[in-house]
């Protein structure tokens, strides 16, 4: 079977080479058989690396050892979900997972883009081959994920303890899936510009696909964070490590195109920009898996360091060369059709949007860099950690946070004062209401006051967005409140949608500022003594050692240590955190013992334990207890936003499409007609 | 004042709020990051360095490790093969950190006059084959 998917990796580069031969040459152009050739050629990759896939899976469930990968990443006893993952847990199996998904997307995007874009095609296929056809080359070239050993070994090593996790099941292909459908909006981007077609066209055909790829990061981030909180047991679950910085990134050049591109379809301005903005995306998803590999940037996220990270640099400055180049060479073509007629506008807000999006980003990657940089220019290795990011982001982070309660209330084109009071009294009063508030009940922490009394301000406007809605549409349609509402999102659910979605981003803001008030104790305890520990909200938890325990399970030993926790005198439970040695079907230890974390989640706050040891011999325990406020709302935040996401690509009817630019103006009227009507 | 004139007086405002928040927290919290050979040479060549704030980033010296649970303390060296530091941390060390194969770490901290190195913070790396090795960090 190794064979089979060697033989089929190659044949897929040398169909993706041919495909993205004729689709650059143009040769196509009034040969409709080329051009087909030129497409089927994407369909034709997506299926040898499915045969390629099945192969590698069928080599991890068959426990074939003699393939490198299948004995470098599983075990007999791994569960069997792990064996399935196991596909991506690794460098090998993780390009070729990037591979297929990418010829998966590249293929979806050839099937179902409307006709009307049929032009760009044969382009978005020679790009997104391109692509395909360097992951391919890595594989053949650097890290083979069939290559096979001299000898077989009786039993694999086993996974990572600290990736046998359902969130890092999850986490690396949700964000593997983020990083790679920004390659179809890059595709059709280079495709609008290689075929001089520079209007609104290619944007229209790539809106859903850049909300697939934002949701796709957000969702893989957010896993991520999950995933080092429950697992690596330091008690947070953002570090601003290099490789989770590199993952948020994309992230932020994202968030800022999905923002701008409204301009661009509703105003036509911004067009370089939003070029800009996809290509830089793109390089950014390139770069996060350039820093995660090549081991060029001292990261606890170690990735063997290998040659592999070096085509990525190779690929990367290629990339950035030509398509920048590409871009400039189209620059007159891009000429803005209207300018900026007022700075209370929605354009404006916009438009600042984007620059504070891009300075985190750009703060986060010159501080991810700057070790680099400083031993490059000085000579001296300088590095920064997480208070420099904490430093520069919080104040921006509130920026965006205040310009994402402005964006909404203001018109477009321009804002008279009337309408800029009328939007404005509802939400500022609510954002200083919970500031005051907070104060009064005694909160003195002036970054978290200002997160929260923004929270409220944004929480003022999607609020009084969705009232006003309501309202509207039962005065005109004498609806009851519920279809009321459920009529308003779904006829507009790219609006509603969008106010879901900064919803999450609030309740987010809301959970982050609550670790400003954690709490946490380190204690060595013989059993049955205790210590105690009082929560932000001024709850004394007492903490009492009870014992530990070994016990053998299916691929692991066990040393638990139990703690029976009380909150104000009232009994909670015991609560128990876990050393484990793994180890293989012989009975031997792999890997170093891991630490499986306690955590007792509520609304309020997280109590979470970590047994770091035993003192020898004895039942002697060291623990670490953490009270971490708010936790619970990262998690929930993130339901909110996906719930948002997904109704704003949610297909069927309503005004889904992208309205032409007169009616845009014309429904901006409607709508705030409607509302004034509300108001009288 | 033409609409776009203001917004490129925002966007400026924007722009040096970001550089300054940049340059400041580069000079507050900016920490020289040093091998054992790199940091012997600075403080041999300038002593104000004993007691500065810096990272160090070293393989552990097999078998140097020495723990003691009940007051929490690790004890063990570092090296790059041409200097030998002897590190001192008082804190929870994360799962990966032992001395049974070549581990590279980060340590965070002060060398004192003593010559050794009092690290606040430990970061482990695994530098074996097991990729996607992930390590927390235990702040002191």
């Amino acid at each position: 079977m190794t064979l089979l998917g060697q033989f089929a990796l190659w044949v897929a580069a040398l169909v993706g080479i041919w495909g993205a031969a004729i689709g650059y040459s143009g040769r196509w152009r009034g040969r409709p058989a080329l051009e087909q050739s030129v497409i089927r050629a994407v369909y034709g990759v997506f299926a040898l690396l499915v045969v390629a896939a099945v192969c590698l899976w069928q080599g991890l469930i068959t426990h074939d050892f003699n393939i490198e990968y299948v004995s470098s990443y599983t075990s007999r006893n791994l569960p069997s979900y792990y064996i399935i993952s196991a596909f991506w847990a690794g460098q090998k199996g993780s390009l070729l997972f990037w591979a297929l998904v990418l010829s998966l997307f590249a293929s979806l995007a050839q099937w179902f883009t409307p006709s009307r874009h049929r032009s760009l095609m044969p382009h978005v296929a020679a790009v997104t081959l391109t692509i395909t056809v360097f992951f391919l080359s890595v594989m053949l070239f650097a890290a083979n994920p069939f290559s096979r050993l001299s000898f077989t070994p009786e039993d694999g090593r086993g996974l990572n303890p600290q990736l046998q996790n359902v969130g890092m099941v999850m986490h690396p292909p949700m964000l593997y899936l983020g990083y790679i459908s920004i390659g179809i909006p890059f595709a059709f981007a280079m495709a609008a510009l290689l075929s001089r077609r520079l209007d609104p066209g290619w944007i229209q055909a790539i809106r859903k696909w850049t909300l697939v790829s934002w949701l796709f990061l957000s969702i893989g981030i957010t896993l991520g964070m999950w995933w080092a909180y429950v697992e690596l047991g330091w008690g947070g679950y953002w570090a601003w490590d290099p490789v989770e910085n590199a993952s948020l990134l994309p992230w932020l050049t994202m968030t800022a195109f999905l923002h701008s591109v409204m301009i661009q379809e509703k105003r036509g301005m911004l067009k370089r920009w939003n070029f800009m903005l996809i290509i830089g995306s793109f390089l950014l998803s390139i770069f996060g898996t350039f820093i995660t590999r090549s081991g060029v940037i001292s990261s606890v996220h170690s990735f063997t360091q290998s040659s592999v990270g070096y085509f990525f640099l190779a690929f990367l400055v290629m990339a950035a060369v030509l398509s920048y180049t590409l871009l400039y060479t189209r620059w007159p073509l891009l000429e803005a059709e209207v300018q900026l007629e007022s700075l209370a506008s929605r354009e404006a807000a916009f438009l600042f949007n984007n620059l504070v999006l891009i300075g985190i980003a750009f703060s986060v990657l010159w501080g991810t860099l700057f070790p680099i940089l400083s031993e490059a220019v000085r000579g001296t290795k300088i590095s920064v950690g997480p208070p420099f990011f904490n430093k520069v982001n919080i104040p921006l982070g509130l920026l965006l946070l205040l310009l994402t309660g402005i964006g909404p209330l203001i018109a477009w084109r321009k804002a008279t004062t009337a309408n800029l009071k009328r939007q404005f009294i509802v939400p500022v009063a609510t954002g200083v209401a919970t500031a005051v508030l907070l104060f009064l009940l005694g909160m003195r922490d002036g970054y978290v006051l200002m997160a929260l009394g923004l929270a409220g301000f944004v929480s003022g406007t999607i609020g009084q967005e969705f009232t006003r809605g309501v309202r509207a549409r039962r005065r005109m349609y004498s609806e009851s409140f519920p279809t009321a509402f459920a009529h308003l999102i779904a006829r507009n659910r790219r609006r509603y949608g969008g106010y879901i979605v900064h919803a999450g981003m609030v309740i987010y803001f809301v959970a982050f500022s609550g670790m400003a008030f954690k709490r946490e104790r380190e204690a060595t305890l013989k059993p049955g003594e205790s210590v105690e520990l009082t929560s932000p909200y001024g709850d004394t938890y007492r903490l009492t050692h009870q014992g530990i325990s070994q016990y053998e399970a299916l691929n692991r030993v066990v040393t638990a240590a139990a703690v029976e926790v009380t909150r104000n005198g009232r009994r909670i439970g015991v609560m128990s955190s876990e050393k484990r040695q793994h180890v293989d079907s012989f009975g031997r230890p792999t890997f170093e013992p891991s630490t499986e974390v306690a955590i007792k989640s509520t609304p309020r706050e997280d109590l979470y334990i970590v047994f770091a040891g035993a003192v020898s011999g004895t039942e002697e325990a060291v623990y670490r207890f953490t009270i971490n406020p708010l936790v619970m709302w990262v998690w929930a935040g993130a339901v909110v936003l996906v719930v948002g996401g997904l109704l704003t690509m949610w297909p069927g009817s309503g005004p889904t499409g992208v309205p032409r630019r007169e009616q845009a103006g014309y429904q901006v009227q409607l709508v705030g007609a409607a509302g004034a009507k509300d108001q009288d | 004042m033409r609409p776009g004139n203001k917004f490129l007086l925002g966007s400026a405002l924007i722009v040096v709020a970001v550089a300054l928040l940049m340059v400041e927290g580069l000079k507050q919290f900016g920490q020289y990051s040093f091998n054992p050979s790199e940091l012997a040479a600075r403080v041999a060549s300038d002593s104000s360095f004993y007691g500065v704030g810096l990272k160090l980033e070293a393989k552990v010296v097999p078998g140097s490790v020495r723990r003691d649970v009940a007051s929490q303390t690790i004890d063990f060296q570092v090296s790059d093969g041409a200097h030998t530091i002897p590190v001192t941390y008082r804190g929870l060390a994360p799962d990966t950190f032992t001395d049974q194969q070549d581990i590279e770490v980060i340590v965070e901290g002060r060398l004192g006059r003593d010559g050794v190195f009092r690290a606040t913070s430990l970061f482990a790396k695994c530098g074996s084959r097991y990729e996607a090795k992930y390590q927390g960090s235990t702040k002191a």
